[in-house]
């Protein structure tokens, strides 16, 4: 197993006019090749942002800390992501060694400019290609992902295309440059359950083909379960658990995991009563102090939950969690 | 059998587009429809996007025009033929029908108070007379949806997606309506909120004794509070049953195909389901015959021919394909 991508103490803050927002909080993880992460966690926990720093692609106002360190190792040697500065420097992070695609593929195409266009433009800025080649490259990729009639929809605009189709496309046009690492936002997120079915296993292929490390956010268990191979769990900031797909899910460790899988509607079982976790999650200008989950965890070991962070413990060797709860057995 | 509150007869819904004068094409939403919706249930309605459940939905709130069948409402106290209704009668139907959108960022409007929004149906339909009788209405409605009081200053930028549902949820109950239409009303919320949401609505049903029509795309949503499923394609009546005969036998290749592309939670049970390739066909260029023949892997000749009708087996189990016998036989074997 080789290392992909590195993240060390990733801290990161927003400058508002509130104050600073703390967005991510000490968070640190590693991604091998042909690895996918799932990265779970409600609305506001904090995973786009995270998966976003990997392309150095927040806002102008992110703060990151001066022990924040994301390193990719690429062919020619490790990249310290957070060090680029100049748009040359960031093209390896942006569309070269690292990929993004998005929850809404309308929103992500240019709706004036047809889809292979597009896809020309981008392969040409990261490799070097006549305009000749970069359509080829575009047809036949759009021909992987499962379009019908490719050379045809390679001059097709986003709107002509259906949603499922569209997500497809974009699939193909950042899977184009062949990068390493594929960040996936919610890409299943607005598609009908057939249609996410279709696009889960095509991303379950690529990744055998073209062996890539994919981080893979969504809110739905399920389909982490389907595609990745460990999961990491975020709450306003946090990572509170990780570990390898089947640990976490039938074996979750922290109550908040806990309570997600407990809130999931289940075929299996129509009587089972849903169990939403109480409360929304909190402001991120309201963060709790000690361990952030403790304004609605149903399990709480007393006063040190809101006082003390908790730190992270093993399980085993790859199941990690931070709960008071297993102070002892650390101890 | 208890009293049906909607019966919808061969219900279609047809947009004229485009062409010139002489050439105008109709496009089918709903086709030929026909479901009665028992009082007090929870009446489930799923299929993939452009399957017609939306269209359905308006139709029954007669929000979208009705061009062929009709539908009957009756609660007991009236009994509206929605396809002929007056203008009055439809005025009284609007107290008595209700909807809850998809999006509850959107669907509020941003300058006006909780109290307001949700006061709002009360003062169009002229449901109280005082001032202080529509406080107090909207101050038990809100607490029925568990929200704070103390929040009915406030404006809807400052709530969480699941408070601005449960604030949308409020406005459609305001004027105490019979028949509520949630349209995938927990598709954008997190897991978590979706269960609150969905505890609350089924909560708000038994205490006041509403029916609902849910629309969703999420089966496993659909099982956990519908009591009867109807499932459409291409604006037909695929399948409908009582949600657990559904869910423990379907018998439609295309429910079977949908039960099949629920993500599984158990992460070893991947890709063996059977996945249904292509998608649903535009409503403009419909297939002849069976309308899932293009994509149902069991399709022959004759249901590239002839249109299935919904067969009905007298235990509530409806479902309208040539071959569902034969499918299940192996099976039950």
């Amino acid at each position: 197993m080789t290392a992909l991508i590195d993240v060390k103490n990733l801290t990161l803050k927003f400058r508002t006019d509130e104050g600073l927002i703390t967005a991510v909080d000490n968070v640190s993880f590693s991604l091998n090749k042909g690895e996918v992460m799932g990265l779970v966690g409600e609305s506001g926990s904090g995973k786009s942002v995270t998966a976003k720093a990997l392309m150095h692609l927040n806002a102008k106002n992110a703060v990151y800390s001066p022990e924040s360190r994301i390193t990719l190792h690429n062919d020619k040697g490790p990249v310290d992501v957070l060090s680029l500065r100049t748009p040359r420097e960031l093209n390896i992070v942006r569309g070269g060694a690292v990929s993004m695609i998005f929850q809404e593929p309308m929103a992500s195409f240019a709706p004036a400019i047809t889809i292979g266009k597009q896809m020309v433009e981008q392969l040409q800025l990261h490799g070097n290609y006549t305009k000749e080649q970069a359509k080829k490259i575009s047809v036949e990729m759009l021909d992987r992902v499962g379009i019908s009639d490719a050379a045809r929809r390679f001059d097709q605009y986003a709107f002509e295309l259906s949603g499922g189709m569209r997500q497809r496309a974009m699939i193909a046009m950042a899977l184009s440059t062949k990068p390493k690492l594929l960040i996936a936002d919610e890409p299943t997120t607005a598609l009908d359950v057939t249609i996410q079915a279709q696009v889960i296993d095509l991303m379950k292929d690529l990744v055998s083909e073209f062996h890539m490390g994919i981080v893979f956010i969504t809110h739905d268990l399920g389909v982490v379960a389907q595609t990745a191979d460990k999961v990491n769990v975020m709450y306003l900031g946090r990572m509170i658990e990780e570990g390898p797909v089947r640990e976490v899910i039938r074996n979750p460790k922290h109550p908040y995991t806990q309570g997600l899988l407990a809130a999931l509607p289940k075929l299996e079982d129509l009587d089972a009563p849903l169990t939403p976790v109480p409360g929304d999650i909190p402001s991120p200008l309201e963060r709790p102090s000690g361990c952030v989950f403790h304004t609605r965890c149903s399990q709480i070991v007393g006063d040190v939950c809101r006082h003390t962070e908790p730190s992270e413990k093993s399980i085993d060797t790859t199941h990690k969690v931070s709960c008071h709860i297993y102070d002892e057995v650390s101890a | 059998m208890s009293d049906v509150l909607i019966r919808a007869k061969g219900l279609s819904v047809g947009f004229p587009i485009g062409g010139g004068m002489f050439n105008k094409q109709i496009l089918k939403a709903v086709d030929n429809v026909s479901l009665d919706i028992e009082k007090g249930s929870f009446f489930g309605l799923v299929g993939e996007s452009g399957s017609g459940k939306t269209t359905l939905g308006r139709a029954l709130l007669k929000a979208a025009p009705i061009t062929g069948g009709g539908a009957h409402y009756s609660d007991g106290e009236v009994d509206y033929d929605l396809e002929n209704i007056s203008k009055e009668q439809l005025k009284d139907y609007r107290k008595r029908a209700q909807l809850i959108f998809q999006d509850p960022y959107a669907a509020l409007s941003p300058r006006m108070t909780v109290r307001d929004i949700i006061a709002e149906p009360l003062e169009v339909m002229g449901l109280t007379k005082t001032r202080a009788e529509t406080d107090a209405r909207v101050r038990e409605i809100a607490a029925k949806c568990r929200l704070n009081l103390e929040h009915l200053r406030r404006f809807p930028h400052a709530f969480s997606g699941g408070q601005r549902q449960r604030i949308s949820i409020a406005r459609a109950l305001v004027s105490a309506p019979k028949f509520i239409v949630a349209d995938e009303s927990v598709a954008a919320l997190d897991v978590s909120i979706q269960a609150d949401v969905l505890n609350l609505l089924k909560q708000i049903q038994s205490d006041m004794g509403l029916t609902f029509m849910f629309i969703s795309h999420d089966l496993s949503v659909v099982a956990h509070t519908c009591d009867h499923v109807a499932v459409m394609y291409l604006g037909r009546l695929v399948e409908t049953a009582p949600t657990r005969k559904l869910f423990a036998a379907p018998r439609h290749p295309y429910t079977k195909a949908l039960f099949s592309a629920i993500p599984s939670l158990d992460p070893d049970d991947r890709g063996t389901a059977q996945k249904l390739t292509g998608e649903i066909p535009s409503p403009t260029n419909q297939p002849s015959g069976c309308k899932f023949h293009t994509r149902c892997p069991f399709a022959i000749d004759h249901c590239k021919q002839v249109e299935p009708k919904l067969e009905t087996d007298g235990s509530g189990h409806d479902v309208s394909c040539h071959r569902w016998k034969e499918l299940m036989a192996p099976e039950a074997a």
